[in-house]
């Protein structure tokens, strides 16, 4: 065997290094091409409003427009990123019909020679817009009589015929009736944009064969092939999807977003287009993390023993679902923690307001479960006058214990991070969490 | 408006470009002379991304209207480290890991080659300073900030060797 796949141990650099340091790594708007056009995007300047009318005229008389695209060119107008995975429904408008739910939503497409000339066309189209009522806060959404933001249900995205994604195990309220302290916390956090350095972009190439090559820094490629074959209902070996070089994702680069609408101007124009947001598009109008809220009740024992714990939890989606669904089922799964606590109940809503989508960012769903059940954690150590320390390992999950949603854990690992992160930080463990192992415990034996 | 010629010392050569007024050194270097390292992060002055060094100063290029390098020595990435990557500065940030996506990259080294230029033994809150204006979504800066140390001893030894 060659020395150089001896790797485990070792730095190895990077691939793509000799690219970074010279400059040639090519990202997407790298790329030129002959006769390239530009696309840029009419945007809602409201929250929600519907649309009573679009005027193009001033718009079309720019030096350098070369066509508009609505909502009537596209093929299959409505669609939902995680289709794929068999979410529904489509709800989501690559251009706008009759309404807008959240300020920057795209109504018009503008393809022109130059992005300049793309810009100004954009300025000149005139709507015609009636501002409606528009919704902000996750439970000011649920009430009654709160706009209903989607055109299909009411605020909450349905899961299995619920309002919310639910996990039932044990009996929580029996067990709060038993314990000895109740610990309460209600855990806000804030939308987060990932702000990539390099802002989203594609650029969609017709070629010789019929086919359209599309470069694009797309996290996903074969989310973006197929749900833009989808959208413009051509078969997929139509499609040339050219990614893997993305100027910083985390998470928000995984929305199909700018590769539909560049690949169907490139069918109307036979001529290649680029559609790449600018820094102010990439910070107000793509997808964010979205902001939590999450209300965590805790039944403890005096010994710290964690018995019950209920939380309700609410996503907001923004006007779409993107992403976000998704991330409600992985936050219910892990709003326990890597705890073993018999008794729990999960109410995790997925709700729609006027604000922008929001989807994936690292960890999505359970940074921000996290955040809430580590302090809850911090604070139960605080009534029951335990170490911090103590109250994880007393409530450690070990191997052979079934998590609440019912998956048998079999890969636990937190009691030995725990005594890997003591030591780094030179804390010292008592004897009996400092011998602890995730092995399945006596009294659960295999 | 009319365009207009403007010429310019782009690297080794002299470079002549026909562009309208106000148009952007980003812009001219990127699209007009294949300069593509010269990255567009923000276009608003906000990421460092698009730095190059203008008479061995490094400024940010979408800011830069390119009258105003009318007659005046442009580097870019691709004109001030060599292609195999032979420089210290190179090695030192490949040898750090000091980039995940590398969009920054060409940005933070000019920054860098401009401090040791100026500063061969900069201090570690000299280079935190010169980097202030150059923004990684991915490193967290400290392996950058590495990496310009590691060059800055690099380039000493290189030195006394030489002598």
């Amino acid at each position: 065997m060659s020395p150089a796949r001896h790797v485990v141990g070792r730095s190895v650099a990077r691939s793509d290094a000799l690219g970074h340091v010279t400059g040639r790594t090519v990202f997407t708007t790298d790329r030129a091409f002959p006769g390239l056009l530009h696309l840029k995007v009419v945007r809602s300047p409201v929250h929600h409003a519907r649309i009573r009318g679009v005027d193009l005229s001033e718009a079309e008389r720019v030096p350098g427009f070369v066509r508009a695209l609505t909502h009537a060119d596209v093929p299959h107008n409505v669609y939902t990123i995680l289709g794929l995975i068999g979410v529904e429904p489509e709800e989501e408008f690559v251009l706008a019909v009759d309404r807008v739910r959240y300020k920057g939503e795209p109504i018009v497409a503008i393809v022109a020679e130059s992005e300049q000339a793309a810009l100004d066309a954009v300025a000149r189209v005139k709507l015609d817009l009636l501002e409606l009522p528009a919704v902000f806060d996750v439970e000011e959404a649920l009430k009654p009589g709160a706009p209903i933001v989607t055109h299909w249900g009411n605020n909450t995205f349905m899961y299995e015929g619920h309002p919310c994604r639910r996990v039932r195990f044990g009996d929580v309220e029996a067990a709060f009736a038993q314990a000895d302290h109740i610990v309460e916390g209600r855990y806000d956090t804030k939308p987060i944009e990932h702000a990539p350095t390099e802002t989203t972009a594609a650029i969609a190439v017709p070629e010789a064969n019929g086919r359209f090559t599309v470069y694009t820094n797309t996290q996903a490629l074969y989310f973006s092939l197929d749900n833009t074959s989808i959208i413009l209902q051509v078969p997929g070996n139509q499609l040339h999807f050219v990614g893997g070089t993305v100027g910083g994702g985390f998470g928000g680069k995984v929305d199909v977003i700018v590769e539909p609408l560049a690949t169907l101007a490139a069918m109307k124009t036979n001529r290649p287009v680029k559609y790449a947001f600018s820094r102010q598009e990439e910070m107000q109008v793509s997808s964010t993390r979205s902001a939590w809220r999450i209300y965590m009740k805790d039944g403890v024992m005096a010994d710290g023993r964690l018995i019950a714990r209920k939380v309700t939890s609410y996503a907001d989606s923004g006007a779409y679902s993107r992403q976000t669904p998704y991330a409600l089922t992985k936050h219910a799964a892990n709003a326990a923690g890597p705890y073993a606590i018999p008794n729990v109940s999960i109410d995790a809503y997925c709700v729609f307001t006027n604000r922008q989508p929001t989807s994936a960012m690292r960890g999505f769903g359970i940074t921000m479960a996290s955040f809430a059940l580590e302090v809850q954690m911090d604070k139960i150590a605080e009534v029951v006058g335990l170490d911090p320390w103590a109250v994880r390992f007393i409530n450690a999950y070990h191997n052979g214990d079934m998590k609440p949603h019912r998956k048998l854990v079999e890969d636990a690992t937190l009691i030995e991070t725990m005594q890997a992160a003591a030591r780094l930080v030179g804390h010292e463990l008592p004897d009996a969490f400092r011998t602890m192992t995730s092995d399945p415990r006596p009294d659960r034996g295999a | 408006m009319a365009s207009t010629i403007v010429t310019f010392q782009l690297g080794e050569r002299e470079v002549e470009v026909m562009v309208k007024p106000m148009t952007t050194l980003q812009a001219v270097l990127r699209y007009q002379l294949g300069q593509t390292a010269v990255k567009e992060g923000c276009r608003q002055g906000g990421c460092g991304s698009c730095t190059v060094l203008v008479d061995g100063e490094p400024m940010m290029s979408c800011l830069l209207p390119i009258e105003e390098v009318a007659g005046r020595h442009v580097d870019t990435l691709q004109t001030a480290l060599p292609a195999d990557a032979a420089d210290p500065l190179q090695q030192a940030f490949i040898a750090e890991g000091a980039f995940q996506c590398g969009y920054c990259t060409p940005g933070m080294l000019l920054v860098a080659r401009a401090l040791l230029d100026r500063d061969p033994h900069p201090t570690r809150d000299a280079i935190i300073d010169a980097l202030a204006g150059n923004v990684c979504r991915c490193t967290g800066y400290t392996p950058i900030v590495a990496a310009v140390e590691a060059a800055a001893r690099a380039r000493g030894d290189r030195d006394e060797r030489g002598r």
